[in-house]
């Protein structure tokens, strides 16, 4: 018995060594990238022997094809700007399904179930024809709106069940000392939702920053790249000849976006795990 | 007659029959809006619905682009006029019931603090909706619309015009060669990337939780974090770093891991079978924490007791794995995995950033690891076939939905969520 055990912990921890191993050595690898010297990385090490710190500088040179710090600019002001309108429309749609019933209630649901499976990038061809025809090129308020756009459906379906399991009670006896709707809203329902606003606030500003297909149609100058755009071109233009830079720019904004997900993570998990499991 | 129907059928213009019900301001309000809505949008529907129709006649002066575009906002135009409109009609019915029923009608001040009490849903969550009318249905009315026409590089403006072809598209796809093989190539591999690699992602993150949700497990801490970094880590950086490392030419997998072994390399972004191999252990590094994160949530939910029982009832740690911990997950996490499945059937960044869908076919549009998603792209973004991609795109909304609403039927979350 007593050997079966050992056995047993030692597979569980030879497994879970095995996958740390795997797990850390690309980040360690992009690290060493960006201090290596030169270009190129055929001759690279992860600890490099002298390490530079010229990649980090040339993000920052303002190079027109390498504008890094607007990039990075641009990419945080469309995830916020779609962060906060996500979370507003989100949660007062969310409010209004959960609490009301009103004529219609059933068949929004249904579009906005159906709207959740009907992938985004659909709307695709229609706005690559358009956004051509109508000029409305580099727009980060038109992003913005198609991001928001398409967060609504999952997420208000994600709060609306959240909001379900808070007891109507709560809300009734506010009614009772005369409190209005909104007042509800803000200073019971919101409060206790926090957990499933923390999701929706990281779906709102994580969204826009995974997003790939939607922010190459409309954005073409490179000014107005967002980072996923910026850097993809960063990579292919000249596959190996700036994959140092890239990792340099891959470092910046990994290792901050990393350190706040692990800080926020326990807000959001429980939310994740009441909701999603709840479906 | 009785009221109600004369009320109705006055109403046929809007505020007449609320007029006739002696309402008076609310009948001037319908027919002052009813009038505004013709005159402001008079033109826009005439126009949408002969260029909906016709795709435009003369050339440079229509384009049929713009048309269509004009003709579905017309359509959805028409139908909050309708729905206006039906509103009128009911309210002039509803009220000449309570007419004919010797019953009061409401006053202007009582009607307004109904529609604010019962309209407050409708109002918090109008902008909602009508983000969601501009920024997706619309699009998605506009892409689907492009795949009955002939739209591509031949038929595109200021040039030409397209026109309506009904189904040919769609026939095309099947019967035309060159367009079949590579349609059922594509969705083949598709099929094959959606389950493998969401099975691996979801087996794997299970796997993992229940690894480090061992009671005798140390360091607990340590390897949870280690292993929600994957996700931590913006996904699109990962992929690209990962297309580095995978690289033919100076990738540390080739130069650094497979020498320590002594294999020699291998092609992973030129041959397509490594590619997928490579794509496949990817989205598996990609996908597995955040099931790993939720299944740690589940196990911690299930009674202790359970376990206990089965221990005294001497049932080996296989056994309570088998009919305990798994039964559980399973259970609580369906929709959860239902949505892995979906989410890479259309996951076209992993794909698109990590090689292009390469490598190249000779003479196909579609790569050799292009799932529907990216070959779509591509036929939009690079050869302009668009009428063939937004086909393209409705064959493969049919078959998400399809597979999602049957998934989701069979799991409680859709009666409970609706």
């Amino acid at each position: 018995m007593k050997g079966r055990v050992f056995l047993r912990r030692l597979a569980t921890y030879l497994i879970l060594s095995f996958m740390t191993v795997i797990i850390i050595y690309p980040l360690l690898w992009t690290i060493g990238a960006s201090f290596n010297p030169g270009n190129s990385l055929i001759s690279m090490s992860i600890i490099p022997e002298n390490p530079t710190l010229d990649h980090y500088k040339e993000l920052f040179a303002g190079k027109d094809s390498l504008q890094y710090g607007k990039w990075y600019l641009n990419s945080l002001k469309i995830s916020f700007f779609t962060m906060i309108g996500t979370i507003v429309s989100v949660s007062f749609t969310a409010y209004a399904f959960s609490r009301f019933r009103f004529k219609g209630k059933k068949n929004a649901l249904t579009l906005f179930l159906l709207l959740q499976m009907i992938p985004q990038f659909s709307a695709l061809i229609a706005l690559f024809v358009l956004a051509q025809l109508l000029g409305m090129m580099n727009s980060h308020w038109l992003l913005i709106l198609l991001y928001i756009g398409g967060q609504i459906p999952m997420n208000t379906y994600l709060m609306k069940g959240y909001m379900d399991t808070i007891p109507m009670d709560l809300d009734e006896s506010a009614k009772i000392d005369g409190a209005s709707n909104t007042r509800i809203f803000l200073q019971i329902i919101m409060p206790l939702s926090t957990p499933m606003v923390a999701v929706v606030a990281m779906n709102g500003f994580t969204g826009p920053l995974g997003d790939f297909i939607l922010s190459s149609v409309i954005l073409r100058s490179p000014e107005y790249y967002t980072l996923p755009i910026g850097l993809y071109k960063l990579v292919n233009d000249v596959m190996g000849a700036s994959y140092t830079t890239f990792a340099a720019g891959a470092i910046l904004l990994s290792i901050p976006v990393a350190i706040i997900f692990l800080m926020l993570q326990k807000y959001f998990v429980s939310g994740l795990t009441a909701g999603g499991t709840k479906g | 007659m009785q009221h109600r129907k004369i009320a109705l059928l006055l109403s046929v213009i809007p505020g007449l029959g609320q007029m006739y019900n002696k309402q008076w301001i609310k009948g001037l309000l319908f027919l002052v809006f009813g009038v505004s809505f013709i005159a402001v949008f008079a033109d826009l529907l005439n126009m949408g619905f002969w260029g909906l129709f016709t795709l435009g006649t003369e050339v440079p002066r229509d384009n049929s682009i713009f048309l269509l575009a004009e003709g579905i906002i017309a359509i959805i135009v028409t139908c909050f006029g309708l729905a206006f409109y039906y509103l009128n009609l009911r309210d002039a019915y509803k009220n000449g019931k309570s007419r004919d029923n010797n019953q009061p009608l409401n006053t202007l001040r009582a009607e307004y603090q109904n529609l604010i009490s019962q309209g407050y849903p409708y109002v918090v969550s109008g902008p909602s909706l009508f983000i969601l009318i501009f920024a997706v249905i619309f699009p998605i009315l506009f892409s689907f619309a492009l795949a009955f026409t002939n739209y591509d590089l031949y038929h595109s403006p200021p040039a030409n015009l397209a026109d309506w072809v009904g189904l040919k598209t769609f026939q095309d796809i099947f019967t035309v060669d060159i367009w079949r093989s590579t349609f059922f190539d594509v969705l083949g591999w598709t099929v094959v990337w959606t389950i493998v690699a969401s099975t691996l992602q979801v087996s794997l993150g299970i796997f993992l939780a229940v690894l480090v949700n061992q009671k005798d497990t140390r360091f607990k801490k340590f390897f949870r974090t280690v292993l929600v970094l994957p996700w931590a880590v913006p996904g699109f950086v990962t992929i690209l770093i990962f297309a580095g490392l995978f690289n033919d030419s100076f990738g540390a997998i080739n130069l650094d891991i497979l020498a320590m072994f002594g294999i020699d390399p291998i092609p992973w972004l030129t041959d397509e079978n490594w590619t997928r191999v490579a794509l496949i252990l990817m989205q598996g590094w990609l996908g597995f924490p955040y099931i790993f994160i939720v299944t740690t949530g589940v196990l911690q939910s299930i009674p202790e007791d359970l376990y206990e029982a089965a221990t005294i009832d001497g049932a080996s740690i296989l056994a309570k794995f088998k009919n305990i911990t798994l039964p559980m997950i399973l259970i609580a996490m369906a929709p959860i995995i239902i949505t892995q499945f979906t989410f890479n059937f259309n996951n076209f960044n992993i794909i698109y950033l990590f090689n292009g869908g390469g490598p190249a076919v000779p003479g196909s549009t579609a790569g050799g690891t292009d799932i529907l998603v990216s070959w779509i792209y591509k036929l939009t973004m690079q050869s302009s076939q668009y009428s063939l991609a937004a086909a393209l795109t409705i064959l493969l909304s049919v078959f998400v939905i399809a597979i999602a609403l049957w998934q989701f039927r069979r799991t409680n979350s859709f009666k409970e969520g609706a």
